[in-house]
């Protein structure tokens, strides 16, 4: 079976969490073979959200606040910028009767990479 | 203009020459700083840098110009200066992780002046701007924050001049700004003029934000407020550039530019000098700007031709045939009932029905038009809509039909806050109650 394991915080408590520590599990996770993919997500103010309607794009600042709908799946996405992004998402079938949440991932790995690095020079 | 870099700066004190080149200066600034800010958004990739990059080659040109002489372009001199104060920046700033990031950064900045820029691409400056509207008014910012963004960057308003202008703390109208250009940066929206795929999708958001800017300065030009910076010339201002900017002709960019100058050419016409509403059919029609109605029509014809046109054009020629009558019996209303059938086909809402029952009512009397507001008010869309029960009561009162004209005025001024309106109504109910 694959499970989709989803992290929700409220985000002014992400202070408590040290970056370090979230990346030293995902390595662990990963190594032990469970892991097939995870992120870290930009702060819910880059959030955008997408749906079509009547073949009519429609995209609104901010994330997804429909409580009628569920999660129903996840595409992870590699796009040049926010507008390539858009035209692939809303190609996603369920675009036309639900919603499309686009968050923009967070370099978390990379940005603890740097700051070990900082330490050593 | 508050945001002169060298207002506050101490002017040398090199006699004549440097007040001249002072002067020159400032109107150098009213002319090109945001043509060399979109300029430099697009060397230096991020909105604060580019500002500050502004400032600081202003400042420069404030200390050599006088000194040196005037360059013989001085937009491109500011770019460059402004480039190389930013590069300049990141050099002595400790914002970076390691030496090679610095120098990664610093070689991310393309090295080309504003001249190369132009000869490049054939159009380089002028696509600078256009990528600055597109991404000031991209829709995955909130509408309020285009709206913000758009005056602040584009147009060059200080954020306290936008805030006076929306009524808004100026706080929240900073934080506005700062939360936008985070998420411009952060959710990566791209510094570019849209393809022509999406172009039509996003042409709308652009042309939204400026008929919202016009509205807010239409609106307020009816009240007492006339310290309100004049928004609806900027959205004219804006419509203009716009137009001159894009590579193709879009007839909704026609249409909306007439739609305003239609409207604009009315401003004076439409409140006596005491501040009291004057409807469309008692106003003094030489007060009517001619040249502004002239401009107005021709864009709405040609837009018309194209045959690709949509809600802006189509609400802009029926300004345009209500400002080419002579007098208000003279008005082709049965032209203006056929362009609703057509807004109706393209952007189906019950305010556009409201108001093709008013021109129905003109047409063909009274009795038809309350006919069909009192099936639209029926219909609950417009409950709570000032302007349909006002309608209906003023249909009510032509007809002589007195009680339900009061009840309906009554309605109507519940719904109403603004001063003027109010006083409008409130003479109506008195003239019904006198026999």
């Amino acid at each position: 079976m694959k499970y989709l394991c989803l992290v929700y915080l409220d985000e002014n408590r992400l202070d408590e969490l040290p970056d370090a520590e979230c990346v030293a599990y995902d390595e662990a996770v990963r190594r032990s073979g469970h892991c097939l993919a995870s992120e870290a997500l930009q702060s819910v103010h880059s959030a955008s959200t997408l749906r079509v309607r009547s073949g009519k794009l429609v995209i609104t600042d901010g994330p997804f606040a429909e409580t009628k709908e569920q999660l129903a799946g996840f595409y992870l996405i590699e796009a040049r910028d926010l507008n390539e992004a858009i035209q692939v998402a809303a190609k996603i079938p369920p675009a036309r009767v639900g919603s499309i949440e686009i968050r923009p991932i967070r370099p978390i790995r990379e940005d603890v990479a740097a700051a070990a690095g900082q330490r050593e020079r | 203009m508050n945001n002169l870099p060298f207002r506050e700066s101490r002017r040398p004190a090199v006699g004549e020459a440097a007040t001249a080149v002072g002067a020159t200066l400032e109107a150098i600034y009213r002319a090109e700083s945001r043509r060399v800010l979109a300029t430099l958004i697009r060397l230096l990739g991020d909105f604060d840098l580019a500002e500050e990059a502004l400032h600081e080659a202003f400042r420069a040109a404030l200390e050599q110009w006088p000194r040196d002489g005037l360059p013989a372009n001085p937009r491109a001199w500011l770019v460059s200066a402004g480039r190389f104060k930013a590069i300049d920046g990141i050099r002595r700033g400790a914002r970076f992780a390691s030496i090679e990031d610095m120098a990664e950064q610093i070689e991310a900045i393309p090295d080309e002046t504003a001249d190369e820029a132009a000869d490049n691409a054939g159009e380089g400056i002028e696509d600078d701007r256009l990528r600055l509207i597109f991404t000031c008014c991209h829709p995955a910012l909130g509408p309020d924050a285009q709206v913000a963004l758009t005056l602040r960057e584009v147009c060059g308003l200080s954020t306290e001049e936008i805030a006076h202008a929306f009524l808004t703390p100026a706080p929240t109208l900073a934080q506005r700004i700062v939360r936008a250009k985070a998420k411009i940066r952060d959710a990566g929206i791209p510094y570019q003029v849209p393809g022509a795929e999406e172009l039509a999708e996003r042409l709308d958001s652009v042309l939204r934000v400026i008929y919202l800017v016009f509205n807010e300065g239409y609106s307020a030009s009816l009240g007492a407020e006339l310290t309100r910076h004049d928004l609806s010339a900027e959205a004219i201002r804006l419509g203009r550039l716009l137009l001159e900017l894009l590579p193709a002709p879009e007839p909704e960019a026609a249409g909306l530019l007439a739609l305003m100058l239609l409207h604009e050419s009315r401003r004076s016409a439409r409140a006596s000098p005491g501040g009291e509403l004057i409807l469309l059919e008692d106003q003094d029609r030489a007060l009517w700007q001619r040249e502004l109605i002239r401009e107005g029509a021709a864009l709405v014809e040609a837009a018309l031709r194209t045959r690709r046109f949509g809600p802006y054009t189509l609400q802009a020629a029926i300004a345009a045939v209500l400002a080419e009558a002579p007098s208000p019996g003279a008005t082709d209303w049965k032209e203006i009932v056929g362009l609703y059938d057509l807004l109706l086909r393209v952007e189906p809402s019950p305010v556009i029905e409201l108001n093709r029952a008013v021109a129905v009512a003109m047409e063909d009397g009274p009795t038809v038009g309350l006919a069909l507001v009192e099936a639209l008010l029926a219909r609950g869309d417009l409950a709570d809509y000032r302007f349909a029960h006002a309608t209906r009561a003023d249909l009510c009162r032509r007809l002589g039909r007195k009680d339900e004209a009061r009840a309906a005025y009554r309605r109507a001024l519940e719904l109403t806050q603004q001063a003027p309106e109010r006083r409008f109504i409130e003479r109506r109910l008195a003239e019904l109650d006198r026999p």
